[in-house]
Parts: structure tokens; sequence; C-alpha cells
């Protein structure tokens, strides 16, 4: 069969019909207990008395476990050793874990963490970037700054200059399963784990630690997760562990799950930034240079603080090509939840920043800011380098030519929406040949920008020019009801920064029968990456995918896995798995070649069969003959990704070994009585390479864009002036609902095979999509700026309040 | 605190259960009757993982006490289909991915079946408004919404054809 199909999930038959499990369905032993954490009320200080009598006392409870009954208090850090299971005494944010409940049942152990009487000596609480930068609140030594030319010069040099500032609220990943994990203690005190997690090598490590054993004492396995997000890379560290001392401390099973508005209280949230920038530009809109500096709110520890920030950095760019630039990032350390990641990472906030002084280039100059953004992007690519001609073709024929009625059935991309027909994209891509330098700051040589031809495409199809003039003749004679538009590209780098997490493993077994096994370190949360990986190993053995297993992820299959983030889930996990399935039908091919009269190069498998010259046999006749020649049908799998060198100090290298691409274009209207805004329309084009699986990509295209105009719109997170986030519940915190989708959506796949050499040339689509949310904001401040002269200079999440006073700033 | 027998009809058989007064539905149907299809998402009845049908509503099991359903017909999702004879909701929601990470999944299917009873040819606009009290994280609502249109019209057709 093709890799490349637009396949349902590989469970929804489980999901539709409530019998796939979570870890909260897990059906758990008789005795198995529950746990809750005590969490503290104060933002800042000293825990000066905790009696904890009446949580001890209360119906229900088993035990209860404060910073005193450990030796050492277990480390819940994934970097940096700075997270204590339960507070050594120092109150870092408001919701930090001071105690750990263990009782008979969810509820009670609730309800009895409530009960403690703490005391604190409070200090002043560092909660906003004023503060941290005045207590030099910090994490590394000082701020990382990368620089490309001189800026300073370009900016004295250049036409026009200006300055700007935005804010950039963070985001609560709101996975609608909550986190979740479950111990259960083994014989000779080793431990099995179930957790809800991206990164099930982090938590055996973790846990490991915890109970002071050897990694091989624990093994931890993940089915699925209910949402991801990056919410689950390391935040569910602290049930995991929490799980594992308990039940090592009863011998009981084991079990926590937190409580939504626990949830919002204890974990991390995606990074709150602030922007400032000064930009130099020409009349023309071309910027010759610009200053961004980067203000962080990391949280109290450190967790992935660091990556996500130089992340931001290598997004400062976005689409274009700075001539001159310098980024200068604050990881400022403050007494809130620690910030961890969120789909995409730090990229996002690096890419509004630079979308918004182009916004604010375009507006001075009173020039469409398509035509700005244009102007700047990066020279087109070389024509496509000649390795796409040699690299490895889609189709499943050991040494067959290039499939070309395979490529042809990638016209599953479809386009759609309630309006639009079926429309392809791609196919007349002839790029002219890159001009002068196109590095960026980080002075990586952008190779395959297909930018250029998206846009046009894009602004074709969605009549950007024609809606534009609607809504600009709209404006002119509407006083209260204002009309935005905007188109807003995405280039976003794949893998991983820190270069040694780019490696994967895989696990295949073929049994007697024919049936293969499948393992490899991905974790599915959703995004597909199982059904994907599972359509590559069919295809590699040439049948169908009803034969392949897919089995949770397991520490004790393959080990030393990555998490499942920086969306190389599929680029990684299913070359692994590619590699340990052609192992074994190399095998298989050598020992059915004679059977079939040729040589084992010869023997392609397809349908269900092995063919050679005419002859042929199944795949469970082969299998089979494999097995009684004894020869071994089971291998392992090793992938890592090529082309990666990158030196984070210095801000040089090659950090990404590709990019991908896509771009959005949004029009808005806004009530400027009120601030209300809804999307009207959005159009999508977006570059997945050779799509695997062009359902599941567009899915997740439609997804990340929504969650990215959420977190750009209805999503605030509200901390008062003692450090308490308000906004700790969907009562008050607004993620997008069903009503809250654009009135017309239409959304296209770029149908390109990528240039570098991935998994059947496709590219990784998880993260980049959520970027494409940033048309809305554009857009707003686009209808923001038709109420009046001035720059409205509008802020995220532009919620209504927010809107409302743009507006007024547009009219000051 | 003293435990009560309360008795329902759930997916179509008669069950009893003790519960103490306080203990919410959506606990005795996960942890007593071992049904795991409706989940818990937040609740505070915002976002609909726990959505069942009574006596002919939809309703949020999490904000509802346990012996609040005595005598009550209750179906969840469990009750719709099984893996091996899926409802027309169901296959349409796996067929046009409906779905990711399906812990929405259950409660919207919940919904929209008694959507479909209330108003059996809705636009989309009163799909996306009808459909409004359930979140779902991951699939921006596109497919979800689809789903439902397509297994409305197959749900007509066919009663259609029957007529
Ligand atoms: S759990 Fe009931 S509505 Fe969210
Ligand atoms: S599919 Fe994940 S919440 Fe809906």
């Amino acid at each position: 069969m093709s890799a490349h199909k637009p396949l349902p999930h590989d469970a929804a038959r489980l999901h539709v019909t409530g019998a796939a499990r979570y870890v909260d369905d897990i059906p758990t032993p008789a005795d198995c207990l529950h746990l809750a954490f005590g969490i503290s009320s104060v933002a800042a200080g000293t825990v000066t008395a905790m009696d904890l009598d009446a949580v001890r006392s209360a119906p229900g409870v088993v035990a209860v476990m404060e910073a005193a009954d450990f030796d050492v208090i277990p480390d819940c850090s994934p970097s940096n050793h700075d997270e204590p299971l339960v507070s050594d005494g120092t109150v870092h944010y408001l919701g930090q874990p001071l105690f750990l409940v263990v009782a008979d049942s969810h509820l009670a152990a609730r309800r009895a963490a409530r009960a403690a009487q703490v005391s604190y000596a409070e200090t002043a609480a560092i909660l906003t970037i004023e503060d941290a930068l005045a207590a030099g609140s910090i994490f590394e030594d000082g701020p990382r700054v990368y620089t490309k030319g001189d800026v300073t010069a370009a900016l004295a040099g250049a036409d026009h200059v200006a300055d700007g500032r935005i804010e950039i609220g963070g985001q609560e990943h709101f996975y609608l399963e909550g986190q979740a994990a479950l111990a259960l203690p083994q014989e000779d005190g080793d431990m099995i784990v179930q957790s809800s997690s991206q990164h099930p090598t982090e938590i055996q490590h973790k846990v490991a630690d915890a109970l002071g054993l050897p990694m091989h004492g624990v093994r931890v396995e993940v089915r699925r997760m209910g949402g991801g997000f990056g919410g689950k890379e390391s935040q569910g560290n602290h049930l995991a562990i929490a799980c594992a001392v308990a039940a090592r401390a009863t011998g009981r099973p084991c079990k926590m799950r937190y409580d939504r508005d626990d949830d919002f209280l204890i974990t991390g949230k995606r990074h709150d930034f602030r922007i400032d920038y000064r930009v130099g530009f020409g009349a023309d809109g071309r910027i010759a240079g610009v200053d961004f500096t980067q203000y962080v709110r990391c949280g109290w520890s450190m967790d992935l603080s660091l990556p996500v920030a130089d992340r931001a950095m290598l997004h400062a760019d976005n689409a274009y090509l700075l001539p001159a630039a310098r980024i200068t990032s604050h990881r400022l350390r403050t007494n809130t939840q620690s910030a961890t990641a969120f789909r995409g990472f730090g990229g996002p906030q690096g890419m509004v920043g630079i979308e918004r002084v182009l916004d604010h280039v375009a507006h001075i100059l009173g020039r469409d800011p398509l035509e700005v953004r244009r102007v700047n992007y990066y020279p087109p690519a070389q024509a496509a380098s000649s390795d796409t001609a040699t690299g490895d073709t889609p189709g499943a024929k050991t040494g067959a030519p290039l499939d070309t009625a395979d490529l042809a059935g990638r016209g599953s991309v479809r386009v759609e929406g309630s309006s639009g027909g079926g429309r392809r994209f791609g196919a007349a891509y002839s790029p002219a040949p890159a001009a002068t330098g196109n590095t960026t700051p980080y002075g990586m040589e952008v190779e395959d920008f297909i930018l250029h031809e998206m846009t046009e495409a894009l602004s074709e199809s969605c009549d950007y020019a024609g809606r534009r003039a609607e809504a600009a003749a709209w404006n002119a004679t509407q006083p209260v009801l204002k009309k935005g538009i905007a188109l807003t590209p995405v280039k976003f780098g794949i893998s991983f920064t820190l270069t040694h997490l780019n490696q994967a493993g895989a696990l295949v077994h073929v049994y007697q029968d024919g049936s293969i096994h499948m393992n490899h370190g991905g974790t599915e949360m959703g995004q597909g990456l199982f059904q994907k990986v599972a359509q590559v190993a069919a295809s590699r053995f040439g049948v169908g995918l009803e034969r392949v297993k897919i089995t949770a992820t397991d520490t004790g299959k393959v080990p030393n896995t990555s998490a499942t983030a920086a969306s190389s889930g599929t680029d990684l996990n299913g070359m692994a798995v590619k590699v340990a399935c052609d192992e074994i039908r190399a095998r298989i091919a050598r020992v059915a070649a004679p059977h079939l009269q040729a040589e084992p190069e010869a023997v392609i498998f397809d349908g269900g069969m092995l063919r050679a010259d005419g002859a042929e046999m199944t795949f469970e006749e082969a299998v089979s003959m494999t097995y009684m020649a004894r020869v071994s049908l089971s291998a392992t799998g090793f992938y890592r990704t090529p082309k990666l060198e990158w030196d984070r100090i210095a801000g040089r290298g090659r950090p990404f070994f590709y990019f991908a691409y896509g771009a959005a274009c949004t029009e808005v209207v806004i009530d400027t009585l009120t601030g209300e805004n809804r999307i009207l329309r959005t159009d999508i084009l977006h570059d997945a390479g050779a799509s695997l699986n062009p359902a599941l990509d567009i899915g997740q295209i439609e997804g990340g864009f929504v969650q990215g105009a959420g977190w750009l719109t209805t999503e605030e997170l509200v901390w008062d002036a003692k450090g308490a986030l308000r906004t700790h519940a969907p009562s008050t915190y607004k993620i997008p609902a069903c009503s809250d989708r654009p009135d017309i959506f239409n959304v296209a796949l770029w149908d390109r095979p990528n240039r570098e050499d991935t998994i059947y040339r496709s590219k990784a689509v998880g993260e980049p999509p959520l970027m494409l949310g940033i048309s809305v904001l554009m857009a707003l401040s686009d209808a923001c700026a038709a109420s009046g002269p001035a720059y409205p200079d509008l802020h995220a999440p532009a919620t209504a309040e927010e809107v409302l006073r743009a507006v007024g700033r547009a009219r000051a | 605190m003293t435990k009560q027998i309360v008795e329902m009809m759930v997916n179509g058989e008669t069950r009893e259960v003790m519960v103490e007064p306080r203990e919410l539905l959506i606990y005795v149907l996960r942890e007593q009757l071992r049904l795991t299809g409706p989940h818990v998402g937040c609740e505070t009845s915002h976002c609909g993982a726990c959505t069942v049908e009574i006596n002919g509503k939809s309703v949020k099991s999490c904000t509802m006490f346990a012996v609040q359903a005595q005598g009550a017909e209750i179906t969840t999702i469990e009750g719709l289909g099984s893996p091996d004879g899926l409802h027309v909701l169901q296959e349409s929601f796996k067929e046009h991915h409906g779905l990711q990470c399906g812990y929405c999944t259950p409660g919207m299917i919940t919904r929209a079946h008694r959507l479909l009873q209330e108003n059996p040819n809705p636009t989309e606009e009163e799909v996306r408004f009808g459909m409004a009290g359930n979140i779902c994280r991951c699939t921006g609502y596109q497919n979800i919404v689809k789903s439902i249109l397509a297994a409305a019209a197959e749900i007509n057709s066919a009663s259609e054809a029957a007529q």
C-alpha cells in the first residue's frame, strides 16, 4: 500500500465508542490509593508552621507526606534540579505543592488537602517584568544576544526609524484530559508507571531518581494522552514521582490526577513576552535593521525556559531577510507558575514580534502590509536540490522506479470549507534562483524558501486585494463596525535546538502468522502519529494496515527516547520504524528470493505478496519460511537527524534540518463601541511536504490555527497583585468554542515534497499551524487602525477590552 | 455519610448503586458502573466531556448528583454503539476525522445525538451553536461540525428511503 493516505486516526473506532482508555480509565486494583497536593496560598516567602493533623485525621486518609518525610526531597525538574516535589520550606509561587495526601479516593484526598493550617512569612513577590529586572531575578548569567551585521549603523542610516512595544500574553494548555499518572509497585522494588506524558523516558528517569533505582527498575507506559500541546513534556513529572514515592511507601498502587483548578494553579503555561523593537526601514518598506529586546517571564523554576527563549530568538526573523539584526533575550525569574513548553515553544512569540514590526512599518508608510511583508521576504529558493530526485520515493517497492501513480495519488489533498471548490496548489512551481545572501540572524542559510509562491497562490485564491478594497470601502462608510484583513506567513524551524535530542528508536516484530507489532519512542496525543507511523510500516512490508498493531509507548521496548515535541514525532519515529522494517524486509527477501528464482534485491513487497519476475508468494508464506530458516523476524531501528550543528551561546549554526511554511489570510470585524470582534473568514495554505496523511495534517492545521487564534484573542491569563492566578478555570479562561470558529474557513495543503530527505518527503505539521493564528491578531490591528489616524499598538491577547483600548489609541 | 440506593436505567439495563448523597453522577458512572466513556474535563459544567443523555436531555453528569438520577433513563456513549456496531454518528466522526486526542469525543457524540433528535435537519450555524457547550481543544471544530452534518444527512436519507 502507499504510505500517503487520508486514513482515520488509528484508534478512531475506540474513541467514538468511549472504549479508548486514558490513564484515569485504566482499571486499577481494588486497593489503589489516590493522591492530591496541598498547595501554597501565597506567592513568595517561607512556611513558618504547617499543621497537618486535620489532614491526617480526615476521612479516608492513609498517609501524608511532607518535606521532612524524605531524606532528599525528590526533584521534578527536567533541566536544573530546582523543583522539589514538595516545598522545602521556601515558597516560590502561589500554587506550589507543600505536601502530599494519600487517601482511599480522589475526593477524600482533595478534601483532606484543604484541612491544613499553614502560616507563612511572606516576602515581596516578583511578579512582573519590572519587578524581575529591578531585582536582577534572571536565569543564566545575563541576557542572551544574537546579532547579524551592524544594527547601530543600519538604524542610523535608515530613511525611517520607528520604536514600539508589544505585550504578548501566555496561554494555558487546557489539554482536555488533565495531568494524570498511576504507579504500580512491583517485586524487588521495581515500579511500573502509566503516565499521561509526552516524555516517557523523562518520567522513567525522574521516577528512578526519586526511588533511588537505576533506570532499569522503572518501566513507563503511555498509550495516549487527551491532548498535550507541550503541557505534558515536563509537567507530568510531579504526578508520576508522587505516585511512585507513595506507592513505595504504602506498597499499594497509587493514582493521581489534577482537578482542573489544581492543574491551572500548579502547572506551567506558555511564556508571556514583552517585545520592544526599534526598526530602520526605507520608503519602500524594506527593513534595513531591527533591534529586538525580548523579555520572557519564565516563572519560578528553569524548566524548559532557556530553549523556549532561544527558539523565540530563532523566530524573530520569521520569513524576512533582515540585513542587520540584534535580538536580546532576558529570561526573567518570577514568583509564578513555571512557564513551560507550549506548541511552538517560543517560536510563536518571536514571530509575533516581527509581524508587529512589519504591520507598524506599513502603517507609517501608509502601504498595504502584505506588500511590505513581501518586499522583505527571503529571496526565493534555489531550484529544488538534486537530492530530491535521488532520495527515497513514496511507495513500497524495493528497487522499483519512482511510483508516479502513487505521487498522483497524493492528489487526495483537498480544499475545504463552507465555500470554495477543489483547488490544488503547487503544481506550477518554478522558483527563480536566489539572489544574494539569505542567511538568518543566526547564520543559517535559508535554502528552501517557498513563501513567494505560496503567498501568491493564497492571495489570489482568497482574493486578498479585492477584499482589502471592499473592507476599505466598508470602513469609509461605517462609523461603528470596522473590518480588517491580514495575510501573514509562517516559516518555522524543524528540529530540537538541543541537537542530541534529534534521535529516535523503534522496535518491530513480525510474528509467524505475518502480523506485525510496532513500537517506537513517540507518544500519541491526538496528532495521529501512531497512524502515520503505522502507514509507514505497512507500506514498507507492502501489507494492509490491519496487520500492524500499534502498541503503547513503553520505555521497556524502546529506550532513551526524546520527548514527542518540536513537531518531530513523525520525522524521527517514522524514520526509525522504516529502518527497522527495512532490516526485517531484507532478511525475508534473502530467504524468499531463491524460491522466487530471483536476487533478494529484486523482490518486491506489495499487496500482501512478495513478487519477482512473475513469481510470487504471500507475505505469510515468506514470513513462515523465514522463521523455519531460523532467521530473526525482529529488529530495532535507529535514526538521527542529519546536517545539524548549533552553538546556542554564540547563536550560530544550523539548528534546523528544514523549515515548514504556511500562510493565512484572515478577515475580521470589530465593534468600535464595545471591542467585540469576530473572525469572518480565514483562508490557509500550509506546507506539509508530501503529506503522509492529508486528512490528519489538515486536522492539525485547523486545530492549530484555532488554538493560535484563541491564544491571541480570548485566552487571557490574569494574575492579581498577590500573584494569584484569577483565571484558573474554564469559567473565566476562555478557549475557543464551536461557535467561535471563522464563518468561512478554507484550508489547503501546499502539495510539494520536502527538499530534505525526510520520511517519504513529508514535513512536520504539529506546531507550525498554530502561528497561522497571527493573521487574526494582525487583521484585528488593521481593523483598529481603520478607526483613527494613529497606530493602535494592539497587544495580545486582543480581548474585547484590549481592542477597545486600541481603538482609543488609534483615535488619539 | 449514609449511603442510599439509587436505581436507574443505564443504556437499557436497570442498575442499582449505593451512593453517598453528595456523590456526582459522573463518578458513579465511571467508577461503579465502569462506564469510562464519559470523561472528566473540568467538573464545573464548562467542557462537556462528561455529557450523557438523561430522560431525553443532554446533561453534564459532573454537575448532577447521582441521587438526582433516581428512576432516570440514562444513555452514555457506550449505549449508542459498540466498536463492532457503530452508530451512524460514531461512524461519521470516525470517517470525517471528527476527533484527534479523542477525549472530548464521547461527550461530543452524545450531545450531537440529542441535537439531532431535537433538530433532525440542522444548518451548519445551528450545529455550531448547538454544540457550543462542548469544548474541543484539538480539532478546531471544523471536522466535528462536518461529522454531525454528514450523519444528519445520512440519517435523513435513510428515513426517507424507509418511508
Ligand atoms: S467535566 Fe462535566 S462539563 Fe467538564
Ligand atoms: S479531540 Fe482532543 S479535545 Fe477534542
